[in-house]
């Protein structure tokens, strides 16, 4: 499943990545406030669900080579944030959905989380 | 571990939430460029940003050095701030001292230095009370 199907099925809002969505293919997620866990569970190639908008985020995902950042809640970063997401070449979306429900839409349709435990597609 | 073929020097100042990561990038950066599996340059890059992190939230300033060996990677954090009061007690899994500013951050739920310690092949700190503190990690790669 690549960003511009995950973008679909969540009718995300594109920040930042619309010509480079559909080369994108996650192969893990992980829904995370905690940027620390992030660092500590995640492998490569996961996209991130998160409601923290700030740079530390972009920070983290350049640190661990996240495949792309989902911002849920319709939070939506500040400019700057944006900014260092681009000059990083790292897609940003933005969902109105809160983050359980997103990682549920994502979870179900086939993507799996990072603990190694296989997704049940429906 | 053999002298070092490369040594690089980054200066990081406490409270500068603007500029917290970029000393670590500029470490992953180096050891891309120098051919290091991708492997432990993942290693290296959480445990450089955690330590990182740590002197922004923690200290007034510090600096961060990046050694590298023929067979080891070397990368040392040291501060002038407050010092660690315990450092077994700081190396359990959410023990924190950090502020709510840093929680806002997405830091400060105390899993820092097991981050920096499960990342690192050995990993000394030294800490005296309100001096400072020097953080020195390393990573095998050959």
């Amino acid at each position: 499943m690549n960003l511009r199907e995950i973008q679909q099925l969540l009718a995300a809002e594109i920040l930042w990545g619309e010509e480079i969505l559909d080369g994108v293919e996650p192969r893990y997620a992980c829904g995370s406030d905690l940027m620390s866990d992030v660092l500590a569970f995640t492998k490569e190639r996961t996209l991130l669900l998160t409601g923290l908008t700030n740079a530390q985020v972009i920070r983290t995902a350049e640190m661990i080579d996240l495949s792309g950042i989902i911002f849920v809640r319709g939070k939506r970063p500040p400019q700057e944030v944006v900014t260092m997401a681009k000059e990083r070449n790292l897609p940003l979306l933005m969902t109105e959905l809160p983050l359980y429900e997103t990682c549920g839409i994502l979870y179900s349709a086939g993507l799996e989380g990072c603990s190694g435990l296989p997704s049940r597609r429906r | 571990m053999t002298t070092p073929g490369m040594v690089l020097h980054f200066s990081v100042e406490g409270g500068d939430f603007a500029a917290a990561g970029e000393a670590a990038s500029k470490i992953k950066k180096a050891l891309r460029k120098i051919g290091i599996d991708a492997g432990v340059i993942r290693r290296v890059a959480i445990a450089a940003y955690e330590a990182e992190m740590n002197i922004v939230l923690h200290a007034r300033r510090g600096r961060m050095t990046l050694e590298v060996a023929e067979d080891k990677l070397r990368v040392i954090a040291e501060d002038e701030g407050p010092g660690i009061a315990d450092v077994d007690q700081a190396m359990q899994e959410g023990f924190s001292t950090a502020s709510d500013l840093a929680r806002e951050m997405g830091f400060g739920a105390g899993m820092g230095l097991p981050n920096m310690k499960k990342c690192s092949d050995t990993i000394t700190i030294e800490t005296v009370k309100d001096r400072g503190t020097k953080v020195i990690m390393d990573f095998n790669h050959r």
